[in-house]
């Protein structure tokens, strides 16, 4: 078992016929994803990398069954490309695409209440089930099937941790990447969730940034129902006030949203801090039995 | 993006915000005929530039005439002004605004920005108008009154009530209050801000609301669509070497140390300074290359690193999953080739073509120490820099 993806979860992108839509679903189908087509409206009929494509997504998912998308629209046109996977009654939405308007997210956010739809970002690496699917950007080859739940605000560092646990020998059951936008879909506490509820997850990394209150939500979940072992990292304890360090929600504003405030509300909740980014692996390690 | 408080005033106004009449000026002269043109007999010269806290820092003063309008451009004009905003080392002045003087009753506070709790934009007012809003927010949460807006209705009338009754404001001008509160969240909706503040808002004696300073600030990723605002970028008031990094889309931003930094993504690169920092050094600058830089981008990312004179120490650090490691290294050695690499420079490199990358990093004939993972990359530039 694993949470939000697995080796039966059928695939589609939008924006397949795009660069970075072509690149990954390419990169996503060498991993062992069943990607059963995509969407880029004009050329539907067509195939693409071997697989139909669709003008829409309602077309598709009529002719594939695919119940989850993974969108590589560029930013002006994303909002309204996670609107019609919505309406298409997908299970599962994971948007990829950085730098959408946050008043166009707001939007998105409002329409999407009472709908069945997850959305999994904006402006994040994807989820990657190792070993049984990969949706997103993430490397395939450094992660390993395991029981470590990890769960990141940020690309990158999600790689950092991933790496360290591989290297110790922890594999991963699901690892999820929220996104770094202020306005997203699924939050830490979604996910947390469905890790407590998950047989096959023993353990958390959680990795959060500066910006707005999200970690702090978390902790109070974490403190309230979590079952499970979390280590957990913050970034941006060196990151000064009022600069938006690259992604769009990492920014102290009002004196709030500090590292040390996250950090301190983790610890209260009884997860372990790993002060250093290199220490995540260890971290985890060092609460397992 | 930001721009001035001018400018904010000019968008407000469209959107039937109550503002006084003020125009800008570049000069003496121009103040002059910008106090003509404005009218009455008593006028307020306001410093422009992107900080608040200008009042204290001698940015704002007011003038009984004239000759005093001029006095007091001339002073500002060309004046280094520090806030708590600014950083020790101040702005420099280039314009001024010259608005109407009015008769303040009482000082509010309102502002219009995007709660990440609801996500959705929220409307926040408070009777303790021209105070450091922070500080209120923290020794007294209870004085700040906030309502969630739904998208779909935009701040009703309703709302716009609440707000103006809780902060205090007389009867009388509740119906301006309510036109002026839904027009700044029509402004704030339609421009793609991410925060539109009014502190203070005043009442005059005479019964009227007024914007007497604003600072609107604006969703990046939306500039797009917003050529006229775009128009407004200022870029004397802009860091050279970022105005230089936005040229290729980097995300940069200049900091204080020594260690410069070139990493891939935002997590990492934040987690890059923090790790910096806990061996005891500071970084120079946080600088993420993204996912998909090619060959010229990061050329010009470590340029701006080489050219910065505080630099003791470079530390690249990537972890490639999009980005390749051998396109990292390719504008590494072609940017040390052209400018010169004469501080230490250290190499973390991970991930997808690793390998190469690496090798053509040991055959460049450059100086560069190889890191095996983060903390060993950390205590290696950190020393180097300590021994430089």
């Amino acid at each position: 078992m694993s949470i939000l993806i697995n080796k039966d979860t059928k695939v589609i992108c939008q924006g397949f016929t795009g660069a970075q839509g072509s690149f990954h679903s390419e990169q996503c189908l060498a991993y062992g994803t069943k990607m059963v087509g995509g969407t880029t409206p004009g050329k539907g009929g067509t195939k693409h990398l071997g697989l139909p494509v669709f003008n829409t997504v309602n077309e598709a998912k009529e002719i594939t069954g695919c119940h989850v998308s993974m969108v590589f629209v560029p930013p002006p046109f994303a909002a309204d490309s996670i609107l019609e996977a919505v309406e298409a009654e997908l299970d599962l939405v994971i948007c990829i695409t950085e730098g959408i308007p946050v008043m166009d997210m707001v939007k998105v956010k409002q329409y999407m209440k009472g709908k069945k739809t997850r959305l999994v970002g904006p402006n994040c690496p994807g989820v990657i089930t190792p070993g049984e699917c990969k949706i997103g950007i993430m490397p395939g080859h450094i992660h390993m099937p395991g029981r470590i739940g990890v769960l990141s605000r940020s690309g990158t560092l999600t790689y950092e941790a991933v790496g360290q646990l591989t290297r110790l020998g922890l594999g991963q059951s699901t690892c999820v990447g929220i996104g770094g936008d202020p306005v997203n879909g699924t939050n830490f506490i979604d996910v947390l969730e469905m890790y407590n509820a998950d047989k096959n997850t023993d353990a958390v990394i959680m990795i959060g940034e500066i910006g707005g209150s999200a970690e702090e939500e978390a902790a109070e979940y974490i403190k309230r129902e979590f079952k499970k072992p979390v280590a957990a990292f913050i970034a941006g304890a060196a990151a000064p006030k009022g600069k938006r360090m690259g992604h769009a929600g990492a920014i102290i504003s009002g004196g709030k949203g500090t590292a040390e405030a996250k950090f301190e509300a983790l610890l209260s909740a009884g997860c372990k801090i790993s002060r250093s980014p290199a220490d995540m692996g260890t971290t985890l390690k060092s609460m397992l039995r | 993006m930001n721009i001035h408080e001018y400018q904010a005033k000019e968008i407000l106004r469209k959107y039937g915000v109550a503002t006084l009449k003020g125009r800008v000026a570049h000069s003496p002269e121009e103040a002059v005929a910008a106090a003509k043109d404005v009218g009455g007999t008593l006028w307020v010269v306001k410093a422009q530039i992107h900080a608040g806290g200008r009042g204290k820092g001698g940015g704002v003063k007011i003038a009984k005439s004239l000759d005093e309008v001029s006095l007091l451009t001339k002073s500002m004009i060309g004046m280094t002004l520090v806030t708590h905003q600014t950083g020790p080392e101040g702005k420099v002045v280039q314009k001024v605004f010259v608005e109407q003087g009015c008769n303040i009753a009482k000082e509010y506070y309102v502002a219009c920005l995007i709660d990440r709790a609801t996500g959705r934009a929220a409307m926040m007012a408070s009777a303790e108008g021209g105070m450091d809003i922070e500080e209120v927010a923290e020794h007294n949460p209870n004085a700040i009154i906030k309502v969630d807006i739904d998208p779909t209705v935009g701040l009703a009338a309703f709302q716009a009530r609440e707000l103006a009754f809780k902060i205090g404001l007389p009867n009388e001008v509740i119906n301006k209050a309510v036109k002026f509160f839904q027009g700044l969240y029509q402004a704030f909706v339609e421009t793609d801000c991410s925060i539109a503040e009014i502190n203070p808002l005043v009442l005059t004696k005479e019964g009227d609301v007024f914007c007497l300073d604003a600072k609107m600030n604006f969703d990046d990723n939306a500039l797009f669509r917003h050529k006229e605002i775009v128009e407004m970028r200022d870029l004397n008031e802009e860091e050279p070497s970022e105005i230089e990094a936005s040229k290729y889309d980097l995300a940069f931003i200049k900091l204080d140390g020594n260690i410069g930094c070139l990493v891939n993504g935002a997590g990492l690169a934040m987690a890059t300074l923090d790790i910096i920092k806990l061996h005891g050094a500071e970084p120079a600058n946080f600088l993420d290359v993204g996912g998909g830089a090619n060959k010229e981008k990061v050329t010009a990312a470590f340029k701006i690193i080489l050219k910065d004179p505080h630099v003791k120490g470079i530390l690249v650090n990537i972890f490639g999953g999009i980005m390749k490691c051998d396109i990292i290294a390719e504008g590494v050695i072609a940017a040390s080739k052209e400018l010169g690499l004469k501080v230490p420079l250290v190499c973390r490199l991970e991930g997808t073509n690793v390998e190469l990358g690496k090798k053509m990093l040991k055959e460049s004939g450059l100086n560069i120490t190889p890191a095996d993972d983060l903390t060993d990359a950390a205590k290696k530039i950190v020393a180097a820099v300590k021994g430089h």
